[in-house]
């Protein structure tokens, strides 16, 4: 391991961490919620189908909704109980989703049985990946892009090298840190599966310099003669976005447009790999994650086991309100989402519950805002080395086209860099958000509007040569 | 001599690229209808595209060519409209006139929020905040979007926070469809009278809660108008082509969500539904 090596990426900023009052603490189990729901679409794709009838009695860790489609994954009871309805449920994105409401039942041993394990020596690329998406693994750190869909090697590509990302660089979480203290075994048994799906040859754990600690009980816990080795990157957000942290550890820089596989590297959250060693070899599904709740606005602030599906009001009164707290996210103050109803559910991909008290969210930091200055200050923040000043004075008006086609907008991973540094207090990142909105809803728009017009004309003659072809 | 070198060169090249241009202009004219030209300056130059074309000039030229008849374009008056008929020798075209509706008649006075929205005052920028803070998740959120993308100054938010839609005004563009960020704009003929203000596609009295004039599903409009109205995802839909509407499925509708646009009298809601008028602004979120 080298200390403070300067493996780390140009741009970024320096936000205060204020991890300390959680780092410290323990992961506990939360308590099951008098109804837990479900969602059916807590990740990147096609929402789960569900397995399971109104009134079924189902058992903690059971299947409850099976995937459709590759991109999608299974979704498992988080706790036994009986299912209430199947009806739609507020999600953080705004719409509402079909979810499945669980009454648990109060006297249960709430035990987890054991599935079908999947054994990391013997399984074939192939078993992994369907034992993954039959997990219901996602992706943890918060984006929820389903995991299983990352290993599948498209035709033509190759990895060589598996990044561990315990960069964590969001203010205030400390999930994954509590996860690598205590959890490293778990670490090291998922790693083995990620290789051997992908084929990577080695793999590099990438954590910031403000763990010292569990960077140093995951480089004693390396398996001996394993190709795994732990890095320390210097702090600095936003470290743990892919592309930041391959740019840290292989110095390698994702093309526009591209993802990871175009440098060869692979990317997973730690706390999901964790989570795939401890499922995979006894054949369970996701049920519950780890969350940190904290934030000055909550009084019990910690790192717990959550179960999935358990109502956000739920976890707020549990662990207790300040009295003037008026802001609530999910994920961290960067990249987090602010909550619009306190019924929306713990996903899979909630990584943190923080709170704001009016004391952090004066109105006044954030209606006012002045004209750009051009000080460049964004410009020098941008990790993707966007021109956000440019942007921003697009977005006021209105060419969404031009930002896209001239500017790159569609590369922008809405880190919120930008925004932090404007001196103007131009909400900057929130423009490109709108932006990037409406340029998807033309795109759709486009679309079913070629799609009605290609359908008059006999479209099924290509169709019927391909399926000719592949039978000769 | 060098100012003369100077004359003579510049001059040389003038008449050269001077010739040049005079041949190409004669050589590479394209024969072009006049009338187009006429046309467009009939017409109210908006570029708007209400009529399916892209402007105004590709509109003039496809009524030269007799693709189109004049009332296809919904913002010239009238008179202009029979001019350029008149001058071309078509028919004007009894086109029915399109305005924008609004799926919504959740204002601040009969609706409630969850969440106070702070940011960007665009609905665009609050419907990515989980939706906005409005109680219903497909309701109105009163920012004024449409307003703005509005070039007609034919929408105007009322005091309750939402969207007034001035029929005369609407020429039927299209941009307030495109930047409300909840669909809840559309298109219709004038003519289409019966309106369902509501998207919710909850089932059951507990969307009143957060708002006094959501559809509750519960299908009455629909037994009275049977063949007519058609309950889809909670909602009801209606066949416009479907015979001669009347505001007799409105009558029974406990909440008012579905209205007859009157021309005089505008929204009229059924006997039911007279109760739920409020002036002033609900109170605070219940907790």
């Amino acid at each position: 391991m080298t200390l403070f090596s300067r493996k780390t990426f140009a741009h970024g900023i320096h936000p205060p961490g204020l991890k300390d009052d959680t780092k410290g603490l323990p992961i506990r189990q939360f308590p099951f919620a008098p109804v837990l729901v479900v969602p059916l679409s807590q990740h990147i794709g096609k929402p789960a189908v569900p397995v399971v009838r109104e009134g079924q009695e189902v058992i903690r860790g059971q299947c409850i909704a099976q995937p459709d489609g590759f991109l999608s994954v299974a979704m498992h009871a988080p706790a036994s109980g009986v299912v209430r309805r199947i009806g739609l449920t507020p999600s953080i994105t705004g719409r509402m989703t079909s979810g499945i409401f669980i009454d648990p039942f109060p006297a249960s041993t709430q035990e987890v049985p054991e599935g079908t394990p999947c054994d990391a020596a013997t399984a074939n690329p192939e078993e992994i990946v369907a034992a993954i998406q039959q997990a219901g693994v996602v992706g943890l750190g918060g984006a929820g892009f389903p995991t299983h869909a990352k290993l599948k090697m498209p035709e033509g590509k190759s990895v060589d090298t598996l990044l561990v990302n315990g960069a964590e660089c969001e203010p205030y979480l400390t999930t994954d840190h509590r996860v690598m203290l205590e959890h490293s075994d778990d670490v090291f048994a998922g790693i083995p599966y990620l290789m051997r799906a992908t084929g990577a040859t080695r793999t590099i754990i990438g954590v910031e310099a403000n763990k010292l600690d569990a960077a140093a009980v995951l480089n004693a816990a390396i398996p001996d003669g394993a190709p795994i080795t732990v890095e320390t990157l210097p702090v600095k957000y936003p470290q743990g976005a892919e592309k930041m942290l391959i740019k840290a550890l292989l110095g390698r820089e994702v093309p526009s447009g591209g993802f990871p596989l175009d440098v060869h590297a692979i990317c997973t959250n730690v706390t999901t790999t964790a989570e795939i060693g401890r499922l995979l070899p006894r054949g369970l599904g996701i049920q519950e994650r780890v969350v940190t709740i904290g934030g000055p606005g909550i009084k019990n602030k910690g790192n717990y086991r959550v179960p999935i599906g358990t109502p956000l009001r739920f976890v707020l009164e549990w662990a207790g309100m300040e009295e003037n707290l008026t802001r609530v996210f999910l994920g961290g103050p960067m990249m987090g989402q602010a909550v619009s109803s306190l019924d929306i559910p713990i996903t899979k991909g909630s990584s943190g519950v923080i709170g704001f008290t009016s004391c952090e969210s004066s109105p006044l930091n954030d209606s006012k805002h002045y004209p750009c200055i051009r000080c460049g200050y964004c410009v020098d923040a941008c990790p993707i080395f966007l021109n956000p000043s440019q942007l921003g004075l697009l977005a006021e008006n209105g060419e969404y086209l031009r930002m896209s086609e001239d500017f790159h907008l569609m590369d922008c991973f809405e880190c919120g860099c930008c925004t932090f540094v404007c001196p103007s207090h131009i909400q900057l990142v929130q423009h490109f958000r709108i932006a990037k909105a409406a340029l998807r809803k033309a795109k759709v728009e486009a679309k079913a509007k070629d799609d009605a017009k290609d359908e008059p004309k006999p479209k099924d003659e290509p169709k019927a040569e391909a399926k000719a072809k592949m039978l000769a | 001599m060098l100012v003369l070198t100077a004359v003579g060169s510049i001059g040389g090249l003038t008449l050269i690229l001077g010739t040049a241009l005079v041949l190409a202009n004669s050589r590479l004219h394209v024969e072009e209808d006049p009338r187009i030209d006429a046309v467009e300056d009939m017409l109210p130059a908006t570029n708007c595209g209400g009529c399916g074309y892209p402007g105004c000039r590709p509109f003039a030229e496809a009524l030269v060519t007799g693709a189109v008849l004049p009332g296809k374009c919904t913002v010239s008056p009238e008179t202009e409209q029979i001019r350029i008929a008149s001058y071309l020798g078509v028919d004007v075209g009894a086109e029915e006139k399109q305005v924008a509706r609004l799926a919504c008649a959740g204002g601040a006075n009969v609706s409630r929020d969850h969440a106070h929205y702070e940011g960007l005052e665009s609905c665009g920028g609050s419907a990515l905040v989980g939706g906005g803070g409005k109680g219903c998740f497909w309701g109105c959120l009163g920012l004024g979007d449409c307003e703005v993308a509005c070039d007609f100054d034919a929408i105007e938010m009322s005091r309750h926070g939402l969207p007034m839609v001035d029929e005369d005004r609407c020429t039927a563009c299209g941009d307030c469809v495109t930047a409300c960020p909840k669909d809840l704009f559309s298109l219709h003929p004038q003519s289409h009278r019966l309106w369902v203000a509501c998207r919710s596609q909850e089932e059951g009295d507990e969307i009143l809660n957060d708002c006094h004039v959501a559809c509750t599903a519960c299908g009455r409009c629909a037994m009275d108008a049977p063949g007519q109205i058609e309950m889809r995802n909670n909602l009801p839909v209606i066949d416009y082509s479907e015979g001669t509407l009347t505001a007799k499925p409105a009558q029974r509708c406990p909440t008012g969500s579905i209205v007859w646009l009157d021309p005089k009298e505008g929204a009229v809601r059924g006997q039911s539904a007279r109760k739920i008028i409020r002036r002033d602004a609900l109170s605070d979120a219940p907790t």
